[in-house]
């Protein structure tokens, strides 16, 4: 079933794109879904263009990139809060969507977000999004709990972690206190939230793979996660829940642009159309993959498959709340919060 | 003709010198000087094209008490540190220059410099394995020790220490061996002659004739421990943030190089006052 789909999705980029094979350059996180194999092989076969990746370590990196770099990339991950900045300068350029067949399955909440669609023109395809929030090591804790207070809970002293990170802590800090993730309102209530999560913590966990080893050691109850890690976290065997409590969770949203210097655009479309195919996502989604923003990809996943049964709940999906575009002045002023409390230890 | 001698010589002189001048130049002043030009800029000039020249990244260091608050605490670590390095390298260093012989010794002292061989990273790691909790060592006393016994030391200011005080006891135990090795036999057999015990040689000769050399160890375990990320992170956890673990996310993290430059050169120009401040006991030690 899955082949037969594949490999017709394959012929109609085969069709839309032509014989003409070019070199495309792709830039983005390691590891992070353009660069399977079998994604790459696969265009390959239908389009004739190969695909080479670079990859970045920060957002900042990635903007530097593409700033100091001008003709070297085609297509650009780019998360939707830096897109307002990569349009403000002229790194990024207009896409026309007809080129673009499958963006036609993408709802109109993702396509028409004020951060990708700027006066009506698209900058950026939706590609994935995903939730920031908690899971709970299930062997520690039996029934998940329903509040994001659980992580200040006392009964879990010293077996709680979160990331190191300034913008995650306060937009959780801001969670627990009741107030826009975007904009928050009383910092000092935040900060002091995050004070008495401190002592809580065991450690900070830094990747997937330490915060795996923390909770199959048993070390952790609760920490904090993202949604498509859990997934994975999951189908290695782990205990591990994903929470998305009702005072809600931190979504984000990634997007694929292509560099204004771009000199394949063509193609640059045509690969585009392929990450967000519903073939493509699903295999990804078997290895362990973000949700897809395409509602067409999404459907076409098996009915237990953990982006399909929990993120595509609409109950879970109001509770989202999506990260807002950031000043470079608020995430200094985050910063300085989230270091002053680290050293006050 | 002594002149032309003076000149041949000079011309000498350069020549044989140039090498590790050009080596200085390449690998230590370039950098440094790059660091020090980012330290006074608003932003990279690769950034912002509309960069300047500012001293507001030393001025944050004044202004914001956290940066102050985070090097005193590294400054503390760094003293234990080398407090401790001193306290078990020295009479590690005695026994082996002063007791054993022979084949003993070479084996021995093979021994302290073998964990110079493995990478840093990978021995931060196996203490992390140690320390944890239901980890090598808790697993070991329970099964030495009749009563149960829970250290839970990762993840503490402790764990940060006992990783330091390994990665850094060879430079204490190397130095103050190359002194005490080379202070003479007659000098302690003279001292015995006239009745002096052990103690009083210890005392009066052999700290005072080695004392240069522990003072090297001891320069040599401060100044890195005291500008320490990559323990603090491994092993701290959330007691694990220190001057060096800022300066680390200014580059790493937060993508701010011109702050991130102008802390480390803070971090310089403490050190080097330190090292001035000390200095007269130090060249008294060496006399």
């Amino acid at each position: 079933m899955t082949t037969a789909r594949s490999s017709l999705s394959i012929l109609a980029l085969a069709l839309a794109t032509g014989a003409q094979a070019d070199e495309i350059r792709v830039l983005n996180w390691q590891g992070y879904g353009t660069d399977t194999s079998f994604a790459s092989e696969a265009f390959q076969e239908a389009t004739g263009h190969s695909v080479i990746h670079e990859y970045f370590n920060s957002e900042q990196e990635m903007l530097t990139k593409l700033r100091t770099n001008p003709g070297a990339y085609d297509v650009v991950m780019i998360n939707a809060v830096f897109m307002p900045q990569a349009v403000r300068e002229g790194l990024v350029t207009a896409i026309d969507t007809a080129e673009v067949p499958n963006y036609t399955g993408i709802p109109e909440g993702f396509a028409a977000d004020p951060k990708l669609m700027i006066d009506g023109e698209v900058y950026g395809v939706p590609w994935t999004w995903g939730l920031t929030s908690f899971a709970i090591n299930t062997s520690a804790i039996p029934e998940a709990p329903t509040s994001i207070q659980a992580l200040w809970d006392p009964a879990h002293a010293g077996r709680v972690s979160i990331r190191d990170d300034a913008l995650e802590a306060m937009q959780l800090a801001a969670l627990a206190t009741g107030q826009d993730i975007n904009e928050i309102a009383d910092l000092g209530a935040a900060e002091a939230k995050l004070a008495e999560l401190l002592p809580q913590l065991r450690t900070f966990w830094s990747s997937e793979n330490d915060w795996n080893q923390f909770m199959a050691a048993g070390e952790l109850d609760i920490a904090t996660y993202w949604s498509g890690s859990a997934a994975r976290s999951a189908a290695l065997g782990l205990p591990v829940e994903f929470v998305v409590p009702e005072e809600g969770a931190i979504g984000w949203l990634d997007s694929l642009a292509v560099p204004a210097s771009s000199s394949h655009q063509e193609a640059a479309l045509a690969f585009i159309d392929w990450m967000i195919d519903p073939a493509f996502y699903v295999q990804w989604d078997a290895e362990g993959a973000p949700a897809s923003a395409n509602a067409d990809a999404a459907a076409a996943l098996p009915e237990d498959a953990f982006n399909r049964r929990v993120l595509g709940d609409p109950e879970v999906a109001a509770r989202v709340r999506f990260q807002g575009e950031l000043s470079d002045e608020t995430r200094e002023t985050y910063l300085r919060i989230w270091q002053g409390l680290k050293a006050a230890q | 003709m002594a002149e032309i001698t003076a000149t041949g010589d000079r011309r000498r002189l350069i020549a044989m010198l140039s090498p590790a001048y050009l080596w200085l130049t390449v690998a230590v002043f370039l950098p440094l000087s790059a660091m020090l030009f980012f330290s006074v800029l608003t932003a990279l000039p690769q950034d912002g094209p509309d960069w300047s020249l500012t001293l507001q990244n030393y001025r944050l260091f004044l202004t914001d008490p956290v940066y102050a608050t985070l090097l005193w605490k590294s400054l503390q670590l760094g003293l234990t540190v080398t407090v401790i390095c001193i306290l078990i390298g020295y009479p590690c260093a005695l026994v082996l220059a002063r007791t054993i012989r022979g084949r003993a010794r070479e084996t021995l002292f093979l021994l302290v410099i073998l964990p110079f061989w493995s990478n840093s990273l990978v021995r931060i790691f196996s203490w992390a394995i140690v320390l944890r909790g239901n980890g090598v060592l808790e697993l070991g006393l329970n099964a030495v020790l009749p009563f149960d016994v829970s250290l839970n030391l990762m993840f503490t200011t402790h764990a940060v220490v006992i990783g330091l005080v390994h990665s850094y006891l060879p430079y204490v135990i190397l130095t103050s061996y190359l002194a005490l090795q080379a202070i003479d036999d007659d000098i302690i057999d003279a001292a015995r002659s006239i009745g002096a015990g052990t103690l009083t040689i210890l005392w009066r000769l052999l700290l005072p004739l080695s004392l240069p050399g522990l003072l090297a160890g001891a320069v040599l375990v401060f100044v890195p421990v005291v500008g320490s990320f990559m323990e603090p992170r491994i092993l701290g956890g959330r007691m694990g943030t220190y001057y060096g673990t800022v300066i680390e996310d200014q580059f790493v993290a937060v993508y701010n190089w011109p702050l991130g430059a102008a802390l480390s050169f803070i971090l310089l120009a403490v050190v080097l006052l330190i090292l001035t401040l000390t200095s007269p006991i130090l060249r008294k030690a060496r006399l």
